[in-house]
């Protein structure tokens, strides 16, 4: 089954083939369609927000539904759009680094996709009756207060996904363990396979805790239980608490796995090998160990104490000294480099800067003293916006301009997607910059409207101008999207003259991604065979048959019984014939997940004679 | 496709969960799960351990708790982690027949444990008036040892699943790695419970 075959196929086929999937690189394009289509869904959201803002005492939209639009843009942006767009990209890079043929459970990772998917859908069908809005971190006793099925839907929808990404973290660290190519040593996996490690073991430990906030919350929506009713002795601080720290980690689970992109793209077109490879793998495990330390910064004016505050506020202030030797083993990387700026290039050098003012901004907010005029100004907005857009999102877009060749076996047009970074990169700045400023005087974050002559219009109408070119600046990109389908440049296995295992294999690459294992003689492998002259990756292995995992539609089905029990968890509140959904979906859940146990499933062989037919 | 030489071979190794690519991966995995599954029982605890003294007026730990039952519970779950060790020693000899065996007494006794759970909240509940809804403290309590109670249910359901699928067709190591995760799972729910035992039992019983 070669790439040229599956092209002629079907609509119908191929669409059967993707809800069936098992292979690591349809799942890690699954990943980038859903998670690209929540991104467009937030933005959306974000220019609503915005657009309401633009002058004081706006009514574009009413109150009610602008805390709708906040509570849904953070929500889809962090669980629906930001992590899945980086789990696609482990997903279909992290296997070809490794030099693995999948993941070492493909079956748990096609469930953890489709887990993640529909949670999205879930919490978004929720727009038709009323969205969550006790903003995206749900605190109670808001949460508690708030009518209707919004915030049920949260707490379904999230619960969901958040499965769905925690068995992509654990296959990821199975994989890792298990799977590398002889040769490839843990010390000689590149930055962004570490980073996926440390990213997988910050997901393991950090979603149970949503994961049992989220079911303490819907204990006390949907079943009267009392965790955070006061009147019965409950205590709303422990969904703080459970919620930061989940909370804090996942921003580490978000960039981490931006830092390993970069990582990436430096050493390749500055042709030089990575600054400080050793010093980088430990500052990216200080900053997971750190990252779990940190969560009550979030809890400052709660009155945890001065004792607790001061701890957690020099916890917080250290992890600016990872960040810091990160920072600088890029720049050491970029010195003397043979530097060729490009689309991903640009992302990337755009990132240091605005990212490094986020991470300062940071420090000021690890304050624990300062924090009080800080706390829920537009300060915090402009923080987080400059780390999870000038870091994340710039590394997503640098990395589909870097692996979209190798993906989709076509280079992204280098003009449009210039075009995109400049209006962009200016845009984010315009929209961001001056809230830190709007924060300083004092506005806060989440309300409607402000008032006017208050030396606030100028900057909101600014920040409004910026999210319209940031818009312009995505537009632009789909657009590329479309034109590179069409028009784009074919790619070759090795477009960029890059360094590591992914770019010595086709563009796309074969379903069973190497034919032989490859031999792994150092960091950076393909750079070592292409500066000894061999140009390719000898293999570790004679050519044999290969074993690949079988093609499944359980994951699917199992979700969609899950999905219905969501929905009947949610409404059983109001009527007990909604229990039947319950039952229902949790049969055909469990009906599968018995099938998946019952019935043996071996894999298939792809024989000698195959393999040998197919050319290089 | 059961019949696989394979996964039959006339000498099995000596210890065939871990013999195979399959096996290693899951015998990982489920390590790795049960990363993950610490930090969910943590939280619960320290849920516990926050809301144990808020009971609203309600009845408290000391009114509730019977050593005498509690112990019971736990003589029976500490036995079943031991029979399910018996049960893995005679995988890893290839003797089925005594693996089944040994696994058929631990489901006995995760039956009977739970059993006791089910009366023991039963008896809250009819006798106490104690319920998730009462208190913080009830809310609390049934949501930890309710989890733990949730776990052991589906590790029974898991072991019934395994033994009836394969009790014809015997060992290979296709299905040895199944058998040995669950033996993994069935140690973890065990050290949970020794946590329960001490957190809220004897906790319970003393403050």
């Amino acid at each position: 089954m070669s790439t040229a075959t599956t092209q002629k196929r079907g609509f119908g086929a191929v669409l059967w083939d993707y809800l069936t999937t098992v292979d690591h690189k349809k799942v890690g394009i699954l990943y980038l369609i859903g998670g690209g289509f929540f991104f467009l869904l937030g933005g959306l959201e974000a220019l609503i927000i915005r657009i309401q803002l633009i002058t004081p005492e706006n009514d574009f939209i009413s109150a009610g539904l602008y805390n709708e639009m906040i509570t849904m843009h953070g929500t889809t942006m962090i669980f629906l759009a930001a992590t899945p767009l980086l789990f696609g990209l482990m997903n279909y890079v992290m296997p070809l680094q490794i030099g693995a043929r999948d993941v070492a459970f493909p079956f748990l990772n096609s469930l953890g996709f489709w887990l993640f998917f529909s949670g999205g859908i879930l919490l978004n069908l929720s727009w038709f009756t009323g969205a969550p809005d006790a903003g995206w971190t749900n605190y109670a006793p808001l949460s508690l207060q708030s009518p209707g099925h919004g915030v049920d839907f949260y707490v379904m929808g999230l619960q969901l996904s958040g499965a769905g990404t925690l068995m992509s973290g654990i296959n990821f660290l199975v994989t890792i363990v298990t799977m590398r190519a002889p040769g490839m040593t843990y010390m000689r996996m590149p930055l962004f396979t570490w980073t996926t490690f440390v990213t997988s073991i910050l997901t393991l430990f950090a979603f149970p805790a949503l994961t049992v906030g989220l079911f303490l919350m819907m204990f006390d929506r949907m079943f009267g239980t009392a965790f955070f009713d006061v009147a019965l002795g409950g205590n709303s601080v422990i969904w703080q608490h459970l919620f930061w720290i989940f909370g804090h980690p996942e921003v580490y689970i978000l960039i981490l796995p931006a830092f390993g992109i970069f990582s990436e793209i430096i050493p390749t077109f500055a042709k030089k090998r990575l600054f400080g490879y050793t010093a980088m793998v430990f500052a990216t495990f200080m900053i997971a160990f750190l990252g779990f330390m940190v969560w009550a910064h979030h809890m400052f004016t709660v009155g945890l104490g001065p004792v607790a505050n001061s701890i957690f506020a020099i916890a917080t202030m250290a992890i600016a000294v990872p960040t810091g030797i990160k920072i600088f083993n890029w720049l050491l990387t970029l010195w003397g480099g043979s530097i060729t700026i490009n689309s991903a290039m640009l992302w990337t050098l755009a990132f240091i800067p605005s990212f490094t003012i986020g991470g300062m901004t940071g420090v000021m907010l690890g304050s624990a003293v300062a924090d009080y005029q800080y706390h829920d100004t537009y300060f915090v907005v402009a923080h987080f916006h400059y780390v999870i857009v000038g870091g994340v999102v710039f590394a997503i877009l640098a990395a589909m301009h870097y692996w979209w060749p190798k993906m989709f076996g076509r280079i992204l047009h280098e003009g449009l997607g210039k075009l995109a970074f400049w209006t962009f990169f200016i845009g984010f700045h315009l929209t961001f910059f001056i809230q830190h400023f709007l924060g300083l005087m004092g506005m806060p974050r989440r309300y409607w409207v402000f008032l006017e002559n208050q030396g606030l219009d100028t900057g909101n109408l600014i920040s409004t101008i910026g999210a319209f070119f940031m818009t312009f600046g995505i537009i632009v990109f789909l657009i590329n999207i479309v034109y590179t389908a069409m028009k784009g440049e074919k790619a070759p296995a090795d477009p960029w003259d890059a360094r590591t295992l992914e770019w010595s294999i086709a563009s796309p690459p074969a379903h069973y991604n190497f034919k032989q294992m490859p031999l792994v003689r150092g960091l950076d492998p393909l750079w070592i065979e292409k500066s000894e002259g061999n140009g390719k990756i000898t293999p570790a292995e004679p050519l044999d048959e290969i074993h690949m995992p079988n093609s499944s539609i359980l994951p699917l089905i199992m979700t969609i019984g899950f999905f219905i029990a969501s929905y009947g968890f949610i409404y059983q509140v109001d009527h007990k014939a909604w229990l039947i959904a319950v039952y229902g979906g949790m049969a055909i859940a469990i009906g599968s997940m018995l099938i998946r146990s019952l019935k043996d499933d071996h894999g298939h062989h792809i024989t000698k004679e195959e393999l040998e037919r197919e050319a290089d | 496709m059961s019949q696989d030489h394979s996964l039959n071979p006339e000498t099995m190794p000596q210890d065939p969960s871990k013999a195979t690519m399959e096996g290693k991966h899951k015998h990982l995995g489920l390590w790795i799960f049960l990363g993950g599954e610490t930090v969910l029982f943590a939280c619960l605890f320290g849920t516990y351990l926050a809301l144990r003294n808020s009971t609203a007026g309600g009845p408290s730990s000391q009114d509730l708790f019977g050593l005498e039952l509690v112990f019971l519970m736990t003589i029976l779950l500490l036995t079943s982690s031991l029979t399910s060790v018996y049960a893995i020693y005679h995988m890893k000899n290839n003797d089925f027949k005594k693996m089944q065996l040994w696994f058929g007494i631990t489901a006995l006794l995760g039956i009977a444990f739970l059993a006791f759970e089910i009366y023991e909240f039963a008896h809250y509940i009819h006798d106490y008036g104690f319920t998730f809804r009462s208190s913080a403290f009830g809310s609390a309590f049934y949501a930890l040892v309710g989890f733990h109670g949730g776990h052991v249910a589906f590790g029974l359901g898991w072991l019934i699943t395994l033994m009836v699928r394969n009790a014809k067709r015997g060992l290979s190591l296709y299905n040895a790695p199944k058998y040995n995760t669950f033996g993994l799972y069935w140690h973890f729910i065990d050290v949970v419970w020794v946590f329960i035992f001490t957190v809220v039992y004897l906790m319970g019983m003393v403050s």
